[in-house]
């Protein structure tokens, strides 16, 4: 067995585990003997429960970082643990603000290579390979770890499905913090959203650059609080600053797979479709027939949005 | 102030992507500057006016000794350009472009350093905190909006329930999303001079980085197979006639999500 011993990088907010946690645990448990989290935050107790019901036996946390940007503290942690002999063979980490963070810093301190965007790992042998989508993804990269343990590896979040394990709680061990970090958080800022969250809702409606201007957004909003489902947005108008950076869908932005994804004027440039086209259901509305969207579209309406989009919400609102 | 900006020219993204024998990225045909990119160029302009003085330094590793997308930034107004270029980089991983970016950015001594979140075509996302790792400075990543003042950055940094307000004491490495300024369009005065502004181009051996502990040769990692995604099977497309709206209705109402 490659791997005998698996850290997954916990996540958490209010105390509650970030799903992609979840996700890389159970995937874990399939990997290796022992699965263990490591978390940066001193609230360890809090969460201990709902990671040991995912198979995590022990959670390494480092105590409360002072307000610190986690890249730093949590990194010269594991680094300090690795220097100790008590290094794993795998470190999963999500594909998240925080978590590249970690798996950068982390990288140099180990000086090993830290593989992103992946979407699958197995061991094959002695070898660790890991699956990255590219090109949109429509290829699939699998590469392997030459550099000896520990490996690296960033998930992106819904590769895989969260499963209880039916395990007890983790047991809290502290891990000390070498390098305290030196970008301090002074306020945390939360933006009133209303409705399902983008990453978790079962349905998403999604607008670009085809909508002409930042005022027609409003027919994605008004559609997706017809069909109970989160708004999002192609980077185009992210970028033109139309939306919040939160709505987008995309390599940079969210993944999503919801049950329906709707793309109204957005033309699927790669970015775009690396991030939804694992969507269950897409339906594609856009002016122009060649637009690339279509090639992953189930239902596809060649028209102009400014059209189709009034007639659909007022169909759906008299129902 | 003097501000360090991390460039990439890359491939068109518009056009397909191909893939060389050893399933790297081709890189040999035209780069442009990526587009990501811009925007911290566009920042560091702004933060060296504000600032009273200094200058804008761009960094960037690239094959064939590549110059077109630093020549359009320059255009922009960066004062000059520091260019790594050495055949034993094919095949570099995210941590090794970062330890030639860093060996680069001492040299530019700078008060700042700017990249994106992270290049159109690679999207490994880890490279601004691995160049400050190894340039052992802070790093504030994902900022939406970047001030300077007193010896130290404040930046709007984006988190998944809204943003942070964090602040760094410089020098720090800042990674911005796109979005966070409009860049500007290069003047026709900028374009000509920016054919005449310096090009630092240098080699491995330039930075004292020994050429077998980067690119294939010193990676760590190693592409076993590039495999066809599952394609989605086709699906249905109309042209609207007006009752387009009508099909997807019938379509929700089909999965009984409405």
């Amino acid at each position: 067995m490659a791997l005998n011993r698996i850290w997954v990088l916990a996540e958490a907010a209010d105390g509650k585990v970030a799903p992609i946690t979840l996700e890389m645990l159970t995937k874990a448990r399939e990997l290796g003997d022992t699965v263990e989290a490591v978390y940066g935050g001193g609230d360890a107790d809090a969460i201990a429960e709902t990671l040991g019901a995912h198979g995590a036996t022990k959670v390494y946390a480092t105590g409360d970082l002072g307000g610190s940007l986690p890249g730093e503290p949590v990194a010269s942690a594991i680094a300090q643990q690795a220097a100790d002999g008590n290094a794993p063979d795998l470190i999963m980490i999500g594909t998240t603000y925080d978590g590249r963070d970690v798996a950068g810093r982390l990288s140099v301190a180990l000086d090993k290579p830290v593989l992103t965007n992946n979407v699958e790992i197995a061991v094959d042998g002695d070898a660790v390979v890991v699956t990255t989508p590219v090109f949109g993804g429509t290829k699939l990269v699998r590469t392997r770890f030459t550099a000896g343990a520990p490996y690296i590896a960033l998930f992106r979040p819904k590769s895989f499905t969260a499963e209880p394990s039916g395990g007890g709680a983790a047991e809290v061990a502290t891990i000390e913090v070498t390098q305290p970090g030196t970008a301090k958080v002074l306020n945390r800022h939360v933006e009133e959203a209303t409705g399902p969250k983008l990453d978790e809702a079962n349905i998403v409606v999604s607008g670009g650059r085809g909508l002409g201007e930042a005022g027609k957004y409003e027919m994605i909003e008004q559609l997706a609080k017809a069909l109970k489902a989160a708004p999002g947005a192609s980077r185009a108008i992210v970028d033109a600053g139309w939306v919040p950076y939160s709505y987008q869908v995309g390599q940079t932005g969210k993944v999503v797979k919801p049950t329906v994804y709707i793309a109204a004027g957005i033309s699927g440039a790669t970015q775009h479709l690396v991030g939804m086209k694992g969507s269950k259901n897409i339906i594609a509305i856009n002016k122009d027939p060649e637009a690339p969207i279509f090639s992953v579209a189930d239902l596809g309406i060649v028209g102009d949005v400014h059209k189709v989009l009034p007639k659909l919400l007022e169909a759906l609102q008299s129902r | 102030m003097n501000v360090v900006v991390c460039v990439k020219q890359i491939p068109d993204p518009a056009e397909p992507g191909k893939l060389e024998a050893d399933n790297t990225l081709d890189r040999s045909g035209k780069l442009i500057l990526d587009e990501s990119d811009s925007y911290g160029v566009e920042m560091g302009l702004q933060l060296a006016d504000a600032s009273g003085g200094g200058e804008v330094t761009l960094v960037s590793m690239a094959p064939n000794n590549e110059t077109s997308g630093l020549r359009t930034a320059l255009a922009m107004g960066a004062a000059k350009a520091i260019l790594v270029s050495d055949d034993a980089l094919s095949g570099a991983g995210a941590l090794d472009t970062a330890k030639v970016l860093a060996k680069a950015i001492e040299r530019a001594e700078a008060d700042l350093v700017l990249t994106a979140t992270e290049s159109t075509d690679g999207y490994t996302g880890t490279i601004p905190e691995q160049v400050a790792a190894l340039l052992g400075q802070p790093s504030v990543t994902f900022a939406k909006h970047v001030e300077v003042a007193d010896g130290t950055v404040k930046v709007q940094r984006q988190t998944e329930l809204g943003y942070d307000e964090v602040e760094a004491p410089l020098p720090a490495v800042v990674s911005v999303t796109a979005g966070v300024v409009e860049p500007r369009y290069p003047s026709f005065k900028g374009i000509m001079a920016a054919k005449s502004k310096p090009v630092d181009q240098l080699t491995l051996a330039d930075l004292g980085i020994d050429p077998t502990t980067v690119g294939s040769a010193g990676a760590g990692q190693e592409i076993v197979a590039v495999d066809e995604a599952p394609a989605r099977e086709a699906g249905e497309i109309v042209e609207d006639d007006g009752e387009g709206y009508a099909k997807i209705v019938a379509f929700l109402e089909n999965l009984k999500v409405i």
